[in-house]
């Protein structure tokens, strides 16, 4: 928690990224808002409750539909894997770089292989992996965790990214964002054409088709699928739809709440490796399916919700926490709402238990959220969870049977509104009145003025 | 009830028993229909030329191959070009040894979508690297080709799977907002996207 509070005073007192912050999100805020209009969109709600509703019959119905589309991408020529953790993903990772003799590996973004600090663990095998996505790339090089979902550099100028690519690209400063964006193209382009294995994420699993769905704008992902022999694409279990007919909704719903774009630049449906038709492509083709505590989330029939998350952004951007402290005062690779709901449940309440407590519950997270997932009501069990587990001491105990004994009992709680109605007139210790004021209180209370009417 | 032995067997009993399912295996709830809308059949050629002008693509009209040939030949103007294998009525046009050192690729497309201004690849039609690596993008696309948005498409194809191992939605140009949000176009994918549209109305590039 220390850490984290400084972070936060850190965020809350450097001006620059705060007006960043504000901009940046309140940019992805409008831009969603106009793609959601009525005018371009008339079924917006529609599609909302329909993913819910398809995302709850799916995670409901998980067991089959991972079996489903295991057998599907054997079918396609592929092989599913499944790993409980981050070490058994990097061992079968490493056992095909072995197979490969592979010495490069690209990445594109994944906040499924962000959660499992993969990166680290090859690299601790002498396996050399670049991330591709460019904000990704830059925190790589920054040795960073991304600031927010969908935009991983956002608390970045072009000025840190300049001194970041002078200290490790060994080039001559430069300062233009269209220019610094190309000297990433250049760079990376190269590793395209030498790695021998690319790794993706997964924004969609597909279980009739055996299918992966990457979407994105910078190509990078397309480049990490098509360029190497060999394709990893790494999922959380939980990213599965039934059939490719539902990406008409989500589809739709993602790229709209992420930026506003109806779809973005490429949008990829992969079922498994080159066919004997085709010209190009990976020869093989592998899935990855992460367990890392996802079905412990899966026990609360409440709260297993959690788990329709596509990871748009939303909420984090909608949050006026999330807006004031950052995405590195968060302490998990998943910040805003969304990340105040998933750590608790993965790691458990006790061990950052002020989580919870990061929200104002002024709902927004809850209304933007594409697959309407209760967030602020599942913050709120979250943090009666902190409560009953929490050893409170014998006079807060005492208190609140106090508390709950005056509150059922008419005659008392008369009493007790004039005693302190009284005793607010008196100075409060504790410096608790130097920076807010007390409201005045009324002369009379409700009650009493009602009797007089 | 022994521990399962390996990583699958393990997860899969932890979700079945999660759930309070079994080994059966067999689905307990409702799958909601499909949500897939008609949508608008008229004017697909200008909402689709619409659609992609906004992104900064860059569309023709040629009323035949040897209209589009001509196209095609001014946008390349003399540089590099990579013809697609899934296009041999314009191989002549192929000048580029190796494909990483091309400066304009032109593939053919399957399909277009007028709401969302995208083109839809299949890998069994064009190499996949053709519309990807090369800085600038030429698609070939008959008007016939054109459907009305993502539904249609769905509808037409429940299963992409069945007919490639890779289908690709290219809506404009690649881009990326990473630094400062600001919009840089040709970040890893081309920078320039112009499709040549033949409304002869014939259901073959070549026919």
């Amino acid at each position: 928690m220390s850490g984290t509070l400084i972070k936060i005073s850190e965020t809350l007192a450097d001006s620059s990224l705060q007006s960043a912050l504000y901009k940046a999100t309140g940019r992805l805020i409008s831009h969603r808002k106009a793609a959601i209009d009525p005018q371009v969109l008339d079924n917006y709600q529609e599609l909302r409750s329909h993913a819910n509703a398809v995302k709850k019959h799916t995670i409901e119905n998980l067991d089959h539909y991972l079996e489903q589309f295991e057998r599907q991408v054997a079918a396609n020529g592929g092989k599913v894997v499944y790993c409980e953790n981050n070490e058994e993903a990097a061992d079968f990772i490493i056992s095909i770089a072995k197979q490969q003799s592979a010495r490069l590996i690209v990445k594109s973004k994944s906040m499924t292989t962000e959660e499992l600090h993969l990166n680290d663990w090859l690299q601790k095998h002498g396996l050399e992996t670049v991330e591709t996505d460019l904000g990704e790339y830059i925190i790589q090089l920054a040795g960073e965790t991304p600031y927010h979902i969908v935009a991983p550099a956002m608390h970045m100028t072009r000025y840190d990214v300049a001194d970041i690519f002078t200290e490790h690209l060994g080039i001559e400063r430069e300062e233009v964002p269209e220019k610094q964006t190309m000297i990433a193209r250049a760079v990376l382009r190269d590793k395209f054409l030498r790695a021998d294995i690319g790794i993706t994420g997964a924004n969609f699993l597909i279980a009739d088709s055996g299918a992966v769905v990457l979407v994105e704008n910078e190509g990078n992902a397309r480049l990490t699928s098509t360029m190497p022999k060999v394709h990893i694409a790494v999922a959380g279990i939980e990213k599965m739809l039934p059939r490719a007919q539902d990406l008409g909704v989500f589809l739709k719903l993602l790229g709209r709440s992420a930026t506003g774009q109806p779809l973005t630049s490429y949008t990829s449906f992969l079922s498994g490796p080159r066919r004997e038709n085709e010209a190009d492509g990976p020869d093989e083709f592998y899935v990855v399916l992460i367990d890392n505590g996802r079905t412990r989330l899966l026990e609360n029939p409440e709260r297993r919700q959690s788990l329709y998350c596509i990871r748009c952004g939303a909420c984090l951007n909608h949050c006026p926490v999330y807006r004031k402290i950052g995405g590195h005062s968060y302490p998990w690779v998943y910040s805003g709402p969304i990340g105040a709901i998933l750590s608790p449940q993965f790691h458990g309440v006790e061990r950052d238990a002020w989580l919870p407590y990061a929200s104002s519950l002024c709902g927004a997270c809850g209304e933007v959220c594409p697959v309407k997932i209760e967030i602020p009501k599942l913050l709120l069990e979250l943090r009666s969870e902190v409560v009953e587990k929490a050893p409170r001491s014998a006079l807060e105990r005492l208190a609140m049977k106090a508390y709950a004994f005056t509150m059922t009992r008419p005659f008392l709680y008369a009493l007790a509104g004039r005693f302190l109605r009284l005793a607010a007139k008196l100075p409060i210790p504790n410096g608790w009145t130097q920076e807010r004021d007390l409201p005045t209180m009324p002369k009379r209370s409700f009650r009493e003025e009602w009797k007089s009417l | 009830m022994e521990e399962p032995v390996n990583a699958r067997e393990r997860i899969l009993s932890r979700v079945r028993t999660a759930l309070g399912r079994d080994r059966a295996s067999t689905i307990t709830s409702k799958l909601p229909a499909v949500l897939l809308a008609p949508g608008t059949q008229t004017d697909l050629i200008h909402r689709f030329r619409t659609r992609l002008e906004l992104l900064n693509g860059v569309t023709y009209e040629a009323a035949n191959l040897s209209e589009c040939r001509a196209f095609v030949a001014q946008i390349a103007g003399g540089r590099r070009v990579w013809v697609s294998s899934g296009i041999p009525e314009l191989a002549d046009l192929h000048s580029a040894t190796t494909i990483d050192e091309a400066e304009v690729g032109i593939t053919g497309a399957d399909y277009a979508l007028a709401d969302t201004g995208t083109l839809v690849t299949f890998a069994a039609s064009d190499e996949r690297r053709a519309s990807l690596l090369p800085p600038v993008h030429i698609a070939i696309l008959l008007e016939t080709r054109i459907l009305s948005g993502l539904d249609e498409l769905l509808s037409a194809h429940s299963r992409p799977s069945e007919i490639t191992s890779s289908m690709v939605l290219i809506t404009g140009p690649s881009r990326t907002g990473d630094i400062e949000q600001i919009l840089v176009r040709g970040v890893h994918g081309p920078g320039e996207l112009h499709v040549v549209v033949i409304n002869d109305g014939s259901p073959r590039l070549s026919a």
